[in-house]
């Protein structure tokens, strides 16, 4: 037994932030309330005053490159990864070599988070067999092997007709259609945001358009289909115009943001950093204050980090010859501290709501994402206070491509418990 | 690093008595004066050059050509100047072919100025001869370079400078020995 | 200290004061390539390496004349067909071009940016001869002294820049030095190719050439890269040539003695008629024989001097 005392509980699900102390019996919570007396020598007592604690994080878009690209991550170093920067459970996407279209797949990276026995691995698996666009996986299957949901992450669903079928299919099994939002042709191999900076810097823009297109044609076949659509990595303020539009009709379209698309802009390319170049590409600075405006009208449902990992040497040359993506999953947490909620441009609720509340509803986690009794014990510890500076050199990821390297940042999570087993512990004894 | 004057050595009389004697000398020894031509090396060496060949112009009525030489791209010890020195422009507009060349400068010291500029000039053509005319020898030479003609022997220690100023740079004529006074 | 630059990377990085060292500078080279030894032993046993991924004929002649007459060895390596077929990274490439102790490379690369990534780990000077859609500083400082041998000064003149801007980097480190010694540019071309984004870099867009050259004192044409057409950036070259080819009939509009420039190669009669190309206002070839004083003038200004912590 585990008996969490006087911390400061968060729990948006039930509209909690109080004193309260938290005890945890085989996995679950068993009960929630102010000062849990219990004389058993062998519960063990956390002593959590000036810290808080919240519902396990939750990312819902992560890439872990095993199977294909072990040199990039692997399941057991993002898991890792994961549990250090508080995460529970995260949520992983099918562009692996080969590509999670098949059971066996799905069933690997299920075998290899067990092994790992971190956080919780959720495969996600792909819409269309080998991510190619052409013919629908097997769905049914997939979900019965243990996929959460779908997607071609990585690449659009270019075929409005194929991915109209999808929504449709997916009905029946009542799960989730994640896209990510691109037109290719528009974007026509685009290695930045398209704007004034690009124009300077002479490297070849990706229009805001390039996504708008693709999130108004999600929108309208999910108003259509009647089916769910999670947009991934939402980057422009035309996007969020287009999503406010869904809500209002009550559409079920539900939208992610990431922390760099929060928190930089293409501006900083200036000195051509192949660590910034990621998909969809860092926007101008009115799209990320549209943004961050979106986090708190509740445009945007769900923050994700889109742990893109890739080697050292991947990113080390030129910018056009990079790989797309940014690591997120150690330095989410403690960005979104410092620059959201230390300057009161969110609630720490808020930011719950989104990195756990939400994602796990989404998701159709039932015993996640909050800290009922009979829960699952995922929980994250928070130490507001705690000024670090980010590193790369002590990540778990076996990738370092974190433009928040760096950072001087306030508030990190100091323990991670997962299924009432604490995999991540900073407190001092 | 301040500059300490020691001494004036040379006044405006001075320097023309001096230059007077001097383009006397140039006059003995160059029978042929139309194959003399006077290049000065920058900066002050222009200038003297210039005041040679009015001297030389008054007492002959020829009229010497004088060329500006800019030695920067010779020196020899370019890749330990702590910056650039800013190349100027070398305006000759005449060939030095066969003729006899009379190069000047304001102080000979180490001999190093004088081997660039002749490193330089063997660039542009070939001379028939070269002569060399400075205003002040301050010996310590460390080249085998020695001048055809000089306004004043001045010995003087390594750690001391000799500044030459010229009316037409500086608004006037005088020689100063100078000594950095170190505060250490 | 008068040019405190390890690297030439842009026109971004210079001060105006430094672009007329640069140009004052190359007044004296100039005067050394008319010698008749053209040759200069400042550069004595220093050696530059022409590291050109994209072909090149003129860019690369011109830096390897202007190492020459310097004195410094200079050896060419074109690396279309060597090593990055082979699979070998960028900085593989030059980590093992330094370790035979070269003192500068002239990079030409396909990428925006590869010099600022090679200057970032590499202990030679790097010079910038053309950086993908980027930046080709080398050119815009040969274009400026031109200008300034012909008009004497900046500040007021009114530059016409005609074709493919958003593919140009010859463009844009012309707008960016021009912007910065106080002319007036203005852009010219079909939208396609001339986007309203260059209105950042403070320059002016006009997509008619009669009213954009209207009392010009220059006309820089740029090089029209006929495949674009295939990307439907413009619709036919008849089209292209009706609209934006600068004839006789237009270059009348223009001040009597304004100057048409060109960075080469020309496609005669597509850029410009072949007529004006070889009139009296066409300055196209000294822009050529400029190129290699100013080439001279940066060796000089980069490799002279002691090797210095610089601001970049």
């Amino acid at each position: 037994m585990l008996l969490i005392k006087n911390g400061r509980v968060i729990d948006p699900a039930a509209g909690i932030d109080e004193t309260l102390d938290i005890l945890i019996k085989d996995g679950q919570i068993a009960e929630i309330k102010a000062k849990i007396t219990i004389d058993s020598a062998k519960t063990k007592v956390i002593d959590a005053s000036r810290l808080i604690v919240t519902p396990g994080l939750i990312d819902m878009h992560v890439h872990l490159r095993e199977p294909g690209f072990e040199y990039k991550e692997t399941i057991a170093s993002g898991a890792r990864a994961a549990a250090r920067g508080g995460f529970t459970t995260i949520a992983c996407m099918p562009n692996t070599n080969p590509v999670n279209d098949n059971r066996g797949v799905t069933e690997f990276i299920m075998g290899q988070a067990k092994k790992a026995n971190q956080v919780n691995v959720l495969p996600i698996a792909a819409i269309s067999r080998g991510s190619q666009g052409k013919e629908l996986t097997d769905m049914a299957d997939l979900k019965e092997a243990g996929a959460i949901a779908f997607s071609d992450d990585g690449q659009p669903v270019s075929s409005s007709l194929l991915f109209r079928r999808a929504l449709e299919y997916s009905k029946m099994l009542s799960t989730l259609i994640i896209d990510h939002c691109e037109d290719l042709e528009l974007a026509a191999n685009g290695v930045m945001h398209e704007g004034q900076w690009s124009v300077k810097l002479g490297l070849k823009g990706i229009p805001s358009t390039a996504e708008e297109i693709m999130v108004a044609r999600d929108i309208l076949l999910a108003r259509l289909t009647g089916s769910r659509v999670h947009l991934a990595h939402i980057s422009c303020r035309g996007s969020l115009e287009l999503i406010r539009w869904a809500k209002e009709n009550n559409l079920p379209v539900t939208a992610e943001v990431t922390p760099h698309h929060l928190l930089l802009t293409d501006q900083m390319i200036a000195d051509y950093d192949p660590n910034l170049k990621v998909n969809p590409p860092l926007r101008s600075k009115e799209d990320r204050q549209a943004l961050v405006q979106a986090l708190q009208d509740g445009t945007i449902d769900v923050i994700a980090t889109d742990h893109a990992p890739h080697a050292p040497d991947e990113k080390d040359t030129e910018f056009d010859a990079a790989p797309f993506g940014i690591i997120g999953l150690e330095s989410a947490l403690p960005v979104l501290l410092d620059r959201l909620v230390q300057k009161k441009i969110i609630t720490f609720s808020r930011l719950i709501e989104l990195l756990s509340t939400n994602p796990a509803r989404i998701l159709g986690l039932k015993n996640k994402g909050h800290l009922r009794v009979g829960a699952d014990a995922d929980l994250t510890l928070i130490q507001p206070q705690k000024k670090q500076t980010i590193d790369i050199n002590f990540f778990a990821s076996k990738s370092k491509n974190c433009p928040f390297n760096g950072w001087v940042v306030k508030g990190m999570a100091i323990m991670t418990i997962v299924g009432g087993r604490i995999i991540f512990n900073a407190l001092k004894k | 690093m301040e500059e300490k004057i020691k001494a004036k050595v040379m006044d405006a009389r001075k320097i023309k008595r001096a230059m007077e004697r001097m383009s006397t000398e140039i006059l003995e020894r160059n029978r042929e004066l139309k194959n003399l031509v006077i290049v000065g090396i920058r900066t002050r060496g222009i200038y003297l050059g210039k005041r040679i060949a009015q001297l030389i112009a008054q007492a002959e009525k020829v009229k010497i050509p004088v060329g500006v030489l800019d030695i920067t791209l010779y020196r020899d010890d370019f890749l330990e100047l702590e910056a650039q020195h800013m190349v100027q422009k070398t305006e000759i507009d005449f060939s030095i072919d066969n003729k006899d060349v009379l190069l000047v400068d304001d102080v000979l010291f180490t001999g190093r100025t004088i081997r660039a500029a002749m490193d330089s000039l063997f660039d542009l053509g070939r001379a028939r001869t070269i002569q060399l005319l400075v205003l002040i020898d301050r010996g310590h030479r460390e080249l085998p370079i020695r001048a055809d003609y000089v306004g004043k022997f001045l010995p003087t220690s390594k750690r001391e400078r000799v500044q030459v100023h010229l009316e037409e740079v500086d608004g006037v004529d005088e020689v100063l020995i100078t000594e950095p006074t170190e505060i250490e | 200290m008068i040019f405190n630059h390890k690297h030439l990377l842009g026109i971004n990085q210079l001060t105006p004061e430094e672009i007329m060292t640069i140009l004052d500078t190359a007044e004296s080279f100039l005067e050394v390539s008319r010698r008749e030894i053209k040759k200069v032993p400042t550069l004595r046993g220093r050696t530059i390496v022409n590291l050109f991924f994209e072909p090149s004929t003129r860019t690369r002649s011109s830096f390897e004349l202007a190492a020459k007459r310097l004195s410094a060895d200079i050896l060419n390596f074109n690396l279309l067909a060597s090593s990055v077929v082979k699979g070998e990274s960028l900085k593989d490439t030059i980590l093992n071009l330094e370790a035979m102790n070269i003192d500068a490379l002239i990079v030409r690369h396909s990428a925006s940016g590869a010099p600022h990534f090679i200057s970032s780990f590499c202990k030679s000077h790097v010079i910038n001869a053309g950086d993908g859609t980027h930046e080709h500083p080398t050119q815009a400082l040969l274009d400026a002294f031109t200008l300034r041998q012909e008009k004497k000064h900046f500040s007021g003149l009114k530059i016409v820049i005609v074709g493919d801007l958003l593919h140009s980097r010859v463009a844009r480190s012309n707008i960016i030095l021009l912007r910065k010694l106080g002319a007036k540019v203005v852009g010219c071309g079909p939208p396609s190719l001339v986007p309203p984004e260059f209105k950042s870099l403070g320059m002016e867009i006009n997509y008619n050439l009669d009213e954009a050259v209207e009392r010009a004192d220059a006309i820089m044409m740029l090089r029209l890269q006929l495949e674009r057409q295939k990307k439907n950036f413009f619709p036919s070259l008849r089209e292209y040539i009706t609209h934006f080819s600068l004839t006789p009939q237009r270059f009348k509009r223009a001040k009597k003695e304004a100057i048409i420039m060109h960075p080469g190669p020309i496609n005669r009669c597509v850029e410009l008629s072949a007529d004006l190309a070889d009139s009296v206002h066409s300055v196209i070839l000294k822009q050529v024989e400029n190129g290699v004083a100013v080439r001279m003038a940066i060796l000089y200004l980069l490799l002279g001097g002691k090797d210095r912590d610089a601001t970049d």
